[in-house]
């Protein structure tokens, strides 16, 4: 099997990386670089193999086959530690077993980090994580109190304090986020994804799956359309986002419009495709 | 001076740090107070003046407070039996803290879950068969006990965790399930070895099944010793790790922490505790249970600060239950395990409750 050139500009990249379990292929040959400064957004429907492609790029599953490469660097050559300054990861449905109020758990961002940031820099680090994530207040909370919206801006705290904890060691970070905004409601959706995307401005590179292709669409540098472990399409989210992919992928029947500066897309029930038998409703 | 409404967040931590300061303070002082009675306790009852007065004389070397009946007394009986009661509660709380960050559970307790049956079969094989099965092997007869002890306290510990913990995740009922069938075969084949059993073996063994630290001797004290040698350190290295595993185990990765050196180190910890424990005192039960949950309630649950309060706080209990049995039923003295399963036992089960109300 041939290699893809490793390509040097881009801050993590999975190489025709692969992954089954049972016979089946969840992820299967992906090849995806993030590069500096680009949000990208991968979207598709469930059982694409989306989250399984951000823990195979994050170090949380080894692929099977390919490989992920962190700025030149073979990932699993990288102590955990120091993929921890390189990389961080917002994943799905966080639960805690004992009662950390909110401030110990965005401490914890930098926990894993060694001992490169002084006592004012660390507390530095967490303050403005509380406060881009809108979670100030929140501070002295208990976990368990919060609500699951309440819950997930904590964790994006966290993520950010490891961020800004490991640019002390590091300066070409990435961000995965795994539906990070999936209990949010709109106010506080948008919020996140403008965080991010500021973050993206300064020379973070992210990736984050959504399921709303709406804010994909608003808020994604590239999309990466995942189907059934491959990439079905990449490239901006025009080019992407065309009817006849959104029927084919999702089996269902859009209505895409394209009247303003980006396409919107309004769903008008099961498309007419095979996807409907599996329709489960 | 910075206005306080500007820095919510620092204030509230500094009112947490000024919070657990006290606290720790005031354990050491309760420590302290504890130790002074504890040494006076038993058939020869010492005021806390003299007991003070004859240790700042054996620290000076006066041989006349050495040489006197207080001084014997003091320095070979009851100053060892205080530092194994300290050390055991030190040992017992602080293996509790690991194993509950460990199985990320607050339920998980090395007496409750099996470990310390493991560690009592081991030392119960030592004491039996040990002088057929080790008997050629000259000297060195002292810390068999503590080393099977430890090596009993890891294969069930490493059992246990490979039957309760599949892909990360830990299953309460399993555990806790898993942690009653070792038991019980543990006991079984300890049952077993007291059948085969003379006299003088049984006398052993049913003074391990209960628990005392009635047969404190210096070098009991120097296994102990080697044992908080490794735990004190590594429970300092483990805090931050078992922090971040209360997030999952794929969040303390991503958090940059070795997960799988952390859980090893955390097995080996505790089988090294309870070991020794369990063979300088036998089977003391739900002092690891008791103590970390208590301070979770007081200070919360960030380990730096509990595993080290977990110390103090088990050394002050397994105190207080060694004097409250040698005075309840003097000049006689209960075994030790009788009280703290009196404690124990119905905080265990009033915390399962509480579990089962927060499940459902």
């Amino acid at each position: 099997m041939t290699m893809p050139d490793t390509d040097h500009t881009a801050s993590v990249s999975a190489e025709a990386v692969r992954f089954s379990v049972a016979g089946r292929a969840l992820v299967d040959g992906v090849s995806l670089a993030l590069r500096p400064g680009r949000l990208s957004v991968l979207v598709g429907p469930n059982g694409a193999g989306k989250s399984t492609l951000i823990k195979l790029m994050t170090g949380e599953l080894a692929a099977q086959s390919g490989r992920v490469v962190y700025q030149g660097e073979e990932m699993r050559r990288i102590k955990p530690w120091q993929l921890a300054c390189k990389r961080a990861v917002m994943a799905q449905s966080e639960s805690m077993s004992f009662p950390f109020v909110v401030h110990d758990i965005v401490r914890m961002g930098h926990d894993g980090l060694g001992r490169h940031l002084s006592r004012a820099q660390r507390m530095a680090a967490i303050a403005q994580a509380l406060r881009t994530a809108h979670v100030e207040h929140l501070a002295g909370r208990r976990y368990q109190t919060l609500s699951g919206g309440e819950r997930q801006r904590v964790q994006f705290a966290r993520v950010l304090c490891q961020l800004h904890a490991g640019q002390a060691v590091e300066a070409t970070q990435t961000l995965f986020l795994d539906e990070p905004v999936a209990s949010l409601d709109l106010h506080h959706q948008i919020g996140l994804l403008d965080a991010v995307r500021a973050l993206t401005r300064k020379g973070l590179a992210a990736l984050a799956v959504l399921h709303d292709l709406n804010l994909a669409i608003a808020y994604a540098d590239e999309i990466v359309l995942l189907d059934e472990g491959k990439v079905a399409a990449t490239g901006s989210p025009a080019s992407v986002i065309t009817p006849e992919r959104i029927a084919k992928v999702f089996g269902v029947d859009p209505a895409v419009v394209s009247g303003g500066v980006r396409p919107a897309i309004l769903p008008q029930g099961f498309g007419a495709g095979e996807r409907r038998a599996e329709a489960p409703f | 001076m910075p206005a306080q409404h500007a820095a919510p967040v620092a204030t509230l931590m500094l009112d947490q740090r000024r919070r657990v300061a006290v606290g720790a303070s005031l354990l050491v002082l309760i420590v302290v107070i504890l130790a002074v009675i504890s040494i006076g306790t038993g058939a020869v009852t010492i005021a806390p003046a003299r007991v003070i007065e004859t240790l700042r004389g054996a620290v000076l070397g006066q041989r006349a407070i050495i040489e006197s009946r207080d001084g014997l007394v003091i320095l070979n009986i009851r100053l060892p039996r205080m530092l194994m009661g300290l050390m055991v509660g030190a040992s017992l709380a602080m293996s509790g803290a690991l194993m509950q960050g460990l199985f990320r559970n607050p339920l998980a307790d090395p007496g409750i879950v099996g470990v310390s049956s493991g560690a009592g079969l081991a030392a119960a094989v030592v004491i039996v068969v040990g002088d057929r099965l080790f008997g050629h092997i000259a000297g060195g007869s002292f810390a068999r006990l503590p080393i099977a002890a430890f090596f009993g306290a890891l294969i069930s510990t490493s059992m246990l965790y490979a039957i309760a913990t599949r892909r990360g995740r830990t299953s309460v009922a399993t555990m806790l399930l898993a942690g009653v069938a070792l038991g019980a075969l543990a006991g079984a084949a300890t049952g077993f070895l007291s059948f085969i059993s003379d006299d003088r073996q049984l006398r052993d063994l049913t003074f391990w099944a209960l628990g005392s630290l009635g047969g404190a001797t210096w070098s009991k004290v120097a296994a102990l010793a080697c044992g908080m040698a490794i735990l004190v350190p590594a429970s300092a290295f483990l805090a931050r790790g078992l922090n971040a595993l209360t997030l999952g185990e794929a969040e303390a990765f991503h958090l940059g922490m070795a997960v799988q050196t952390i859980k090893l180190a955390a097995i080996v910890v505790v089988a090294v505790a309870v070991g020794a424990s369990v063979a300088t005192s036998g089977a003391i039960g739900f002092v690891g249970l008791v103590v970390p949950h208590m301070l979770r309630l007081m200070i919360g649950p960030d380990n730096r600060l509990l595993l080290p309060l977990c110390g103090l706080a088990g050394g002050a209990l397994l105190l207080a239950a060694d004097i409250v049995a040698r005075i309840v039923v003097a000049p006689a003295e209960l075994p030790i395990g009788i009280i703290t399963a009196l404690i124990g036992a119905p905080y265990f089960l009033w915390l399962l409750l509480r579990e089962e109300q927060h499940l459902s």
